[in-house]
Order: C-alpha cells, then sequence, then structure tokens
C-alpha cells in the first residue's frame, strides 16, 4: 500500500533523512523505530507532505505522492495523528473533528448551508468510538493532555484513511490512557480494516501491537522485518537495542 | 433592539439620526473586517482601501460614469471584492505579519492614485453632492436604507461564519498547518474569505456614501484601518457582533471627545491600551464570559 524508497531530506547541512526505506502492505501494523533524532517524525512529515523530500519516492497506492501538498495526500486517504499536540485550540471538541469530517467530504466552501446540520453523525460515532463524546462540547485548548493526543487520533479519523500515521500516539499518556489507546488501535485496525504505521518509544507497546517493524538510525534505515526478525538482528541489538540496555 | 432601531428616528434630531446611521455604517465596515479578523486570524491592515473603493466606485460611477446611483451601490462592493481578490492573489501565499505588511503597502498604493489623480477622483479634495436616489435622499430615508442594508448584510455573514466554510475558517485561524494536514486548500480558502470581507465592507463604503453624499480619500488611509482593527478589538473579535458594537462605540466616543479637543487620536490610543491590559477579550467578549461563567455556576448549583 504504502512503499518508501531511498527518501532523503537535509536541513542544510544537517542530513535528517538519508536513506529510508519502508514498506507497509494493506491492513498491516507497522511501528518504526529508533533512537531520539533518528529521523522518524521527518520520515513521517515526507510522507505526508508538510515537507518536502529532496530525494525518493512515496508511493501510495501505486501513485508517486512525494512533494505532494499536505491537502492532497490527505485527500488520498493518508492521515497523520501528531507527536505534539496539534488540534483547533479555540474550538469544541466536537467541532475540532467536525472540520475533519467536513474537509473529507469536500463540503468546506459551503457557503450557506449551517454547519450544524452537516457531518453530525458520523462525527457523533467518531467521539463514541475513540471515548470522547462526554466531553464533545469541552473547548479543546482546556483538555488534558492524554485527552488531547485521543483527539488528535480522533480529528485524523474524521478523514476516514485508509492509512493512518501516528507519531507517538502514547507519549506522555498514564498507563490507564496508554492501555484504551493501544485497545483503540487494535480495533482502528481490526474492526475498520485500517491500516496504520506508527512510531513509539515504548518497546513493549512495540513488539505487542506492531506486526512488522522498521529501524532507524541516524536517518537510515537500517532493519526491516517481524517482530522476532528485528530482535534477532545484530546491527539492531548493535545500533539500537543493545545501546539502550533496557530492551 | 431592532425595533428600538427602527422607530428610533421619529424621536430624535437629524443630528442623532445622522449619528446613528453612521454608526450602523462603522459597525458594519468593522463587522467585515472581523470576518477575515476574528474568524479567520488574518491580519488584514488596509480594510479601509475596500471601504473606500466601495464608496469611491459607486460614487464615480454615478458621478462621472452617469450609471443610475442604484447601480453605483451595486457595483461599488462588485469592485471592492475584485479589488480584494487582486491583493488577496498577491499576498495570500505570506505568512501572518508580512501578509499584513505588503498589504499596507499595496493598500498605500491604491490611496496614493485616489489622492493624487486630481482630474478623475478629486484628489485630496474628494467627491462631493454625489447624487443620492430621491427615495433615500432624506436623512430619514437613508437612515432605512442603512438600517435594512446593515441587517440584511449582518443576517448574511451570520449564515457564512456559521457554515462549513465558517467553521473551517475558524480551525485555519487557530491552526493553520493541521487544516491542511486534514484535507482543506488552506490558501484558496483564505482567498474567498478576503473576497467576502472586501465586499462588505464595500457595502460598507457604499451605505457612506448614501448618508453622507460624498466620499474622500481619507477612507482608504491606513489610519483607518488601525481604526477598524481597534473597532474589532474593542467590541470582541471573537463575538459575532462585538465589531458592531465597537464600531458604534468609536464613532460616538468621538462624537463626544471631539467636542472637546482635537486630539481624537490620543483618546483612541489610550483606550486601546486600557483595553489591552483589562478587557483583551473585548467589551462583548467580556460580558458573554461573564454571563457563561454565571451560567455554568447556576447549572452546578
Amino acid at each position: 500500500m504504502l512503499k518508501v524508497k531511498n527518501l532523503r531530506k537535509s536541513f542544510g547541512p544537517f542530513l535528517a533523512v538519508s536513506d529510508a526505506n519502508l514498506t507497509v502492505a494493506q491492513g498491516e501494523i507497522v511501528a518504526v523505530i529508533g533512537p531520539n533524532g533518528a529521523g522518524k517524525t521527518t520520515l513521517f512529515k515526507l510522507i505526508t507532505g508538510q515537507l518536502k523530500p529532496d530525494q525518493g519516492q512515496v508511493v501510495f497506492k501505486g501513485q508517486d505522492i512525494a512533494g505532494l501538498s499536505p491537502h492532497r495526500v490527505c485527500r488520498r486517504g493518508l492521515s497523520l495523528s501528531y507527536q505534539v499536540v496539534s488540534v483547533f485550540p479555540r474550538m469544541s471538541v466536537f467541532e475540532n473533528v467536525r472540520v475533519a469530517v467536513l474537509a473529507r467530504r469536500r463540503q468546506v466552501l459551503r457557503l450557506f448551508t449551517p454547519a450544524v446540520r452537516l457531518a453530525g453523525k458520523e462525527t457523533w460515532e467518531i467521539l463514541e468510538n475513540v471515548g470522547l463524546s462526554d466531553k464533545a462540547e469541552v473547548i479543546s485548548g482546556t483538555l488534558s493532555h492524554g485527552d488531547s493526543k485521543v483527539l488528535e487520533m480522533a480529528i485524523a479519523l474524521g478523514n476516514r484513511p485508509e492509512l493512518l500515521i501516528m507519531d507517538e500516539p502514547t507519549a506522555g499518556m498514564s498507563p490507564e490512557e496508554t492501555r484504551a489507546t493501544m485497545g483503540l488501535i487494535r480495533r482502528l485496525n481490526g474492526d475498520m480494516g485500517i491500516t496504520i504505521l506508527f512510531c513509539e518509544h515504548d518497546m513493549e507497546l512495540v513488539f505487542n501491537l506492531a506486526q512488522r517493524i522498521m529501524v532507524m538510525r541516524q536517518g537510515k534505515t537500517i532493519a526491516q522485518g517481524t517482530c522476532d526478525e528485528v530482535r534477532c538482528d545484530e546491527n539492531v541489538q548493535q545500533a539500537y537495542l543493545g545501546g539502550h540496555g533496557n530492551a | 433592539m431592532l425595533a428600538a432601531l427602527a422607530i428610533f428616528p421619529t424621536m430624535v434630531s437629524r443630528y442623532y439620526i445622522y449619528l446613528v446611521a453612521l454608526m450602523l455604517v462603522t459597525g458594519l465596515l468593522a463587522s467585515s473586517l472581523n470576518m477575515v479578523l476574528g474568524f479567520g486570524g488574518m491580519y488584514q491592515f488596509n480594510h479601509a482601501v475596500f471601504y473606500g473603493v466601495g464608496a469611491y466606485a459607486a460614487a464615480l460611477l454615478t458621478v462621472r460614469g452617469g450609471v443610475n446611483p442604484w447601480w453605483g451601490y451595486l457595483l461599488g462592493p462588485v469592485v471592492a471584492a475584485a479589488l480584494s481578490l487582486v491583493m488577496g492573489l498577491i499576498c495570500v501565499r505570506l505568512s501572518k505579519l508580512y501578509f499584513g505588511m505588503l498589504q499596507i503597502s499595496l493598500g498605500s498604493l491604491v490611496w496614493a492614485v485616489v489622492f493624487r489623480w486630481y482630474s478623475f477622483t478629486g484628489g485630496d479634495d474628494g467627491m462631493h453632492g454625489v447624487p443620492v436616489p430621491r427615495l433615500i435622499g432624506s436623512i430619514d430615508g437613508a437612515y432605512y436604507f442603512v438600517l435594512i442594508v446593515t441587517v440584511v448584510c449582518l443576517a448574511v455573514m451570520y449564515l457564512i461564519v456559521n457554515s462549513p466554510f465558517g467553521r473551517v475558517f475558524e480551525s485555519i485561524r487557530d491552526n493553520p498547518e493541521r487544516a491542511e494536514a486534514i484535507g482543506v486548500n488552506v490558501r484558496l480558502h483564505q482567498l474567498i474569505g478576503l473576497v467576502i470581507a472586501g465586499f462588505f465592507g464595500g457595502v460598507a463604503g457604499t451605505l457612506f456614501v448614501t448618508v453622507e453624499g460624498s466620499v474622500f480619500p481619507d477612507m482608504l488611509f491606513w489610519t483607518l484601518s488601525l481604526e477598524i482593527i481597534i473597532m474589532c478589538l474593542l467590541g470582541g473579535w471573537f463575538t459575532f457582533l462585538g465589531p458592531m458594537l465597537g464600531g458604534g462605540m468609536v464613532v460616538a466616543l468621538r462624537a463626544v471627545v471631539g467636542i472637546y479637543t482635537d486630539y481624537w487620536t490620543m483618546v483612541l490610543g489610550i483606550i486601546l491600551m486600557l483595553l489591552i491590559f483589562f478587557l483583551p477579550q473585548g467589551v462583548l467578549g467580556f460580558f458573554t464570559a461573564r454571563l457563561g461563567r454565571g451560567r455554568a455556576a447556576g447549572e452546578g448549583d
């Protein structure tokens, strides 16, 4: 479904991503791991169009989408849930998700239909699904960190993506929130058939959730395979797991 | 409120009718700016240009073009919207402050043309005695015309603010990067917002012609643009009717303060400073917030 080939991006003299390779098949849950600064977030931004790659290909559903603007990428069925919470802080939780649904339905340029009549049911279903329905009217800027992260995902779901990319979905969450989010990710993948690509520092979570793992180090892909393959890979042990000593 | 505005001219002198008409026009002007300022988060620093161009277009079409004044009123806002489109195309790719700065320069350019082109626009004298249709030629007639048009415009703007377009515009204000990421063509959206604001700014300009029967280059000057922004901030730029209130307040204050001193702008500056320190949400924003808290507390009991 998604194939990233030899992707490269530098910021001035700093090479953030030098040679990233990744394949994600339909229906999979794939994790990207790597130490801080390995280029995971940059890779995700390159895939979703927020950054333009210097070189390489991003093929999604058979078409090269590298360098397309973010709204075009999104319309092809690929959404990103951010690492740093990035919601619409002055609007209610409900409206945050509603605008995403409106955007997917291409209704954003309607000038004279009241918005309250559109997309309400679908928005409500998403909020119930992620467990935010009791906070629907709360102004999103006042949410707790854990709830904001869930709202992040809810906004991305409003686009009804085929591939959902999540940049550290559980970062900063409490253990209970993390468990709930893991359950949610499984449901999204299992019940709704959404393909999922995520990165995370919590190794327990990664090995629990992911079917396949890609390992990055200093902007390069050093391994990709099933959990067991990655665990046994010498490069990985040396570069990452061994270095950390806690995995 | 509306009823009070409707019967009000039967009870007071001409001066007050004129003053309230001006408050309505100015309120509409501020509301039109707030479409992009408060609801779109775009720092439009040259809004007076569309006010002035709407007014000049209507006046020039009537006086120099010899068209029926009604057509002038209709076409004035269209010309303003067209200008807004052109300026928008140039400016919209820039972010926040750079957007505003380029706008000021382009706006000043238009002002300079109007100010210098004596043979066509009347230069710094402006144009006086612009013909007004007989139906609305009297001060009462002009007042009711202004009232009706203002109410209709506000209703249309209210619809737009609450439409999907308006909702998404607010999301762009809050977080343009994310709005783009959920599939919104942010620049197109902003451009349409600018055209809408320019159009209603132009409507306010033509209403000014109805009330005053004249136009002058100060209507396009950047100081007025800043005043309009202050009106929005004063009334409450995250509320729909706040700018209406702010516009009315500024006109009323200027009328009162103008009696005692020539230094109106100084008074305005002090008001702005007090506002930033004590009422960052604006007057209406402050009261709706208080009201909201009161209600929430009431429910809690």
